[in-house]
């Protein structure tokens, strides 16, 4: 960079992208700070699928309307409540005039993917994913004069009477401060620090996947927390599923998900079962499931099923342990083997009449004097070949963030930080208390990142 | 068929199939995602229907250096590169796709020299055009067998591939969806309709559709010229050389542009594109076969161009020449994917109608 930019924007992500596009084109130089480099470069936003949606009628992808009133039911049901109500109305409200801008600065929809027929109508899919959109969007920012600089950690953010003075990145080793009028943060929350992650959750954290990229470190939040900028969110909390326990550490992104749960029985490394396995449809508990895994010893569990429930559900990314018999499989899974023989006959015994399965709805098919009891989908483990999955907890983000108000921007006190706005994950705080929305993510930054991007080129110009 | 390059392209599969984020860009993933094990046929039926757009390596998130490793343009390349020498005929001859390169200079060397050999050597007394070089008979004692044995060969081909993949009974609506797929490049159109992923990384593009395109339609139209030119000889009695507003002509010169633009413009964006998204060792048989293309039109333009002219002595065998190492080596070049993607994208029609076959 031969001049101090206008605009720094940190995090090379799906809200960076969306504010960086936007300051650009009202006219500011903007120079984006991702600390990934090129192939990886996009945060959590390349691993996503899709956007939520509110529509008045049919939308690009979109079929039927959503309404603003119905999104926010949806939103409350996951949160508990735990939502702030204005700031989830705008992102819900601006989210339909967002979809035609993605559409015009590069991002393609498909129709809803096979398996996830029930989002046809509120989720618009990304055509190839979230790394096709940020590849749209870094095309975009590029051709509209944004300077991008990879493998650039921000280190530090310098706040001096209630606005931002300078910003020290380190790139091949250098280190460099730069004075911009306004600043973006975009960097997501700190769930790749792993020793962050234990201190706030506990020692079992060091075991947990993390599902996305390893470079959302929380670095800049802790420093912008260190000097009082305003924080939102439970400090200990992350949102956790249950995911394939052979997945990689980092970035195994959405194919490490395991639908079978509702079909099995599941239980922990002494082969015990510890909770019901068919609460309920499985997109509705897979979050559970992370912290119920999270709970037991060594922080993993074993899914079980049988020959008749193989094709349930979507095929997962590794093949499944596959044995003739119950010890076998045992063997395989490192679980003792006479226990889990032991576990899956009581289960069985418990089993009653299975003639109205039905793997598509909750089907009332329980087991009956069985603690903890199944209370969907009970059908007896019988029919060899029998399968297994290992399962783990895998986090998907932290809920710790930058408090901003409606116009993304933050505050130390009750004062403005005059040049200083957050977008993203890194705020999604400010909206989301607890649970998750699928899709709303990527409203929270695109709505989000617009707004900041507008705010932060409208005090640099 | 190489084991190892079936496992490695089912390995992916298999990720995909997980994953799915890919599903609107092509045939290949509503294809695959029909199936929750892949056969060795199946993996080599979505080689052969998958277009190499490249739009799933882009847009994927675990590219190297995940651990992954996902590069299925790639691995579906080596998958149907291999399955075009494995149902190679007769037996054997599929070993000339991996020197392309040089059968292809070898073959044209020799026909070339051939050609002259003749047109020097039973130079006719009479004739006009360019039959004033070489007797209607020599061109068809030549031609005619060039033509028609390689087309056999294919026929034998198309069978095996078709047993491979487990195809039925054809459907006349199969073999026409997918003309239709292959006379518009559905599969490069990137779904949303912007093209493909080739020369720039990321960015979609029309280049290689348009260029693709008028190759083929540039290829059928000199087809056509030629058919159009036979059918004139044998059933009206008329012979070369035609006039401007002929039929011969008329499909002939545009179709000889079309071709020449059309395979330059391959040629150009295969030097920009990264080879190790395709089949890396054979990218120089492929470009080897772009060029011959490309020499069968030029040289016929000149040809043409240099009616009435002495230049008429060399150009002829020459052209011809080119056209002759073209038919014969059509089975075992590159030549020999728009009959396998025709039959893909047939089978293809069949599946997606829902019917088992
Ligand atoms: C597997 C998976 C699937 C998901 N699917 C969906 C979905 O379908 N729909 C949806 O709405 N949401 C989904 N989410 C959630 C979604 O990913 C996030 O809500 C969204 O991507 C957040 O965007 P962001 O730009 O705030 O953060 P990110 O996209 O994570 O970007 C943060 C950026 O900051 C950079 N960075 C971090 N620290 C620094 C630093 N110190 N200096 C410089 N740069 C830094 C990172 O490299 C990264 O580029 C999914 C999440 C996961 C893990
Ligand atoms: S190529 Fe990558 S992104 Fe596309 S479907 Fe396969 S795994 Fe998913
Ligand atoms: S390269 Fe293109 S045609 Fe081939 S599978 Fe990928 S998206 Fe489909």
């Amino acid at each position: 960079m031969t001049q101090t930019p206008d605009i720094v924007v940190i995090g090379g992500g799906n809200a960076a992208l969306c504010a960086a596009i936007t300051a650009a084109e009202e006219g500011a130089r903007v120079l984006i700070l991702e600390a990934a480099p090129k192939p990886y470069r996009g945060g959590n936003s390349r691993h996503t699928r899709n956007y939520r949606c509110m529509h008045h009628g049919p939308l690009g992808p979109l079929i039927d309307s959503y309404s603003e009133d119905e999104y926010f039911d949806d939103l409350l049901k996951v949160t508990a409540g735990k939502t702030d109500e204005k700031l989830a109305r705008l992102a819900i409200r601006t989210s339909e005039e967002c979809l035609p801008w993605m559409e015009e600065h590069g991002v393609r929809f498909q129709p809803s993917l096979s398996g996830t027929l029930s989002l046809a109508r509120t989720n618009a899919f990304f055509l190839g994913g979230g790394k096709g959109l940020v590849n749209a969007y870094y095309r975009t920012a590029e051709a509209l004069g944004v300077q991008v600089a990879y493998e650039a950690q921000v280190t530090h953010l310098e706040v001096e009477d209630g606005r931002i003075v300078w910003v020290d990145f380190t790139q091949n080793g250098e280190n460099t401060r730069l004075t911009p009028k306004s600043v973006v943060v975009a960097s997501g929350g700190f769930q790749a620090d792993t020793d962050w992650l234990t201190r706030a959750w506990g020692p079992a954290a060091k075991n947990f996947l993390i599902r996305g990229t390893p470079y959302n470190r929380g670095v800049v939040l802790a420093d912008l927390l260190d000097q009082k900028v305003e924080q939102v969110g439970d400090p200990t909390q992350c949102h956790a599923v249950a995911i394939d326990g052979r997945a990689p550490k980092f970035d195994g992104g959405i194919v490490t998900r395991l639908d079978c749960v509702p079909f099995s029985i599941v239980v922990n490394k002494d082969a015990q079962r510890f909770y019901d396995e068919g609460e309920d449809v499985w997109p509705k508990r897979y979050a559970i499931w992370g912290r119920l895994v999270a709970g037991q010893p060594d922080q993993v569990a074993y899914v079980i099923i049988d020959a008749k429930s193989i094709d349930l559900f979507m095929p997962s990314v590794f093949p499944p342990e596959k044995a003739d018999t119950i010890e076998d499989l045992a063997v395989q899974m490192g679980l003792p083997p006479a226990a889990l023989r032991q576990t899956v006959e009581s289960f069985n015994a418990a089993c009653g009449d299975t003639s109205s399965f039905k793997h598509t709805e909750l089907d009332g098919v329980a087991t009956t004097g069985l603690v903890p009891a199944k209370t969907n989908w009970a059908r007896p483990i019988v029919e060899p070949p029998f399968y297994g999955y290992s399962l783990r907890t895998g986090v998907t983000f932290t809920y710790l963030g930058l408090k901003v108000d409606e116009h993304a921007q933050c505050s130390v006190g009750n004062r403005p930080v005059s040049n200083l706005w957050a977008a993203g994950e890194t705020m999604a705080g400010s909206i989301l208390g607890q649970g998750y929305l699928a899709g709303f993510g990527m409203t929270i930054g695109t709505v989000f990142g617009r707004i900041a991007g507008r705010k932060a080129a409208a005090h640099a110009n | 068929m190489q084991i190892d390059l079936i496992a490695e392209a089912r390995r992916q599969a298999e990720v995909c199939n997980a994953c799915r984020y890919c599903e609107g860009y092509c045939s290949v993933f509503p294809a695959l995602h029909r199936e929750r094990a892949f056969s060795d046929g199946d993996i080599t039926q979505l080689a052969n229907l998958c277009h190499n757009c490249r739009g799933c390596y882009y847009a994927c998130q675990y590219t190297v250096p995940h651990e992954f490793d996902l590069n299925l343009p790639k691995a579906l390349a080596e998958v149907r590169q291999d399955s075009w020498k494995t149902h190679a005929w007769p037996a054997g001859s599929g070993a000339l796709f991996d020197r392309s390169g040089v059968v292809i200079a070898a073959g044209l060397t020799l026909a070339v020299a051939q050609l002259f050999a003749l047109a020097q050597g039973m130079r006719p007394a009479d004739g006009a055009g360019f039959y004033a070089y070489m007797s209607h008979w020599v061109m068809v004692a030549i031609f005619a067998p060039a033509f028609l044995l390689p087309l056999l060969a294919l026929a034998v081909s198309m069978r095996s591939y078709w047993q491979t993949v487990g195809g039925g009974d054809v459907r006349l609506s199969d073999l026409k969806a997918a003309v239709v797929s292959a006379g518009r490049m559905r599969n490069l159109n990137g779904g949303h309709g912007d093209g493909c992923n080739f020369e720039d990384e990321d960015r979609f593009s029309q280049a290689r559709r348009v260029f693709h395109q008028a190759t083929l339609y540039g290829f059928l139209l000199c087809f056509a010229s030629t058919s159009s030119g036979t059918v004139l000889h044998y059933a009206f009695g008329m012979e070369a050389p035609y006039e401007l507003f002929s039929l011969p002509k008329l499909f002939g010169i545009p179709g000889g542009m079309l071709l020449c633009i059309g395979t330059a413009g391959l040629a150009y964006l295969k030097t920009k594109a990264d080879p190790n998204l395709g089949a890396p060792k054979v990218w120089g048989g492929e470009m080897a076969f772009v060029a011959l293309l490309f020499a069968v039109s030029a040289t016929g333009l000149l040809l043409y161009a240099a009616t009435g002219t002495a230049a008429v002595g060399v150009l002829l065998p020459l052209h011809l020449g080119t056209v002759l190492t073209f038919f014969v080596l059509t089975p075992y070049s590159k030549m020999a994917h728009g009959f396998y993607r025709m039959a893909a994208l047939t089978k293809e029609a069949a599946q997606s109608r829902g019917l088992e076959l």
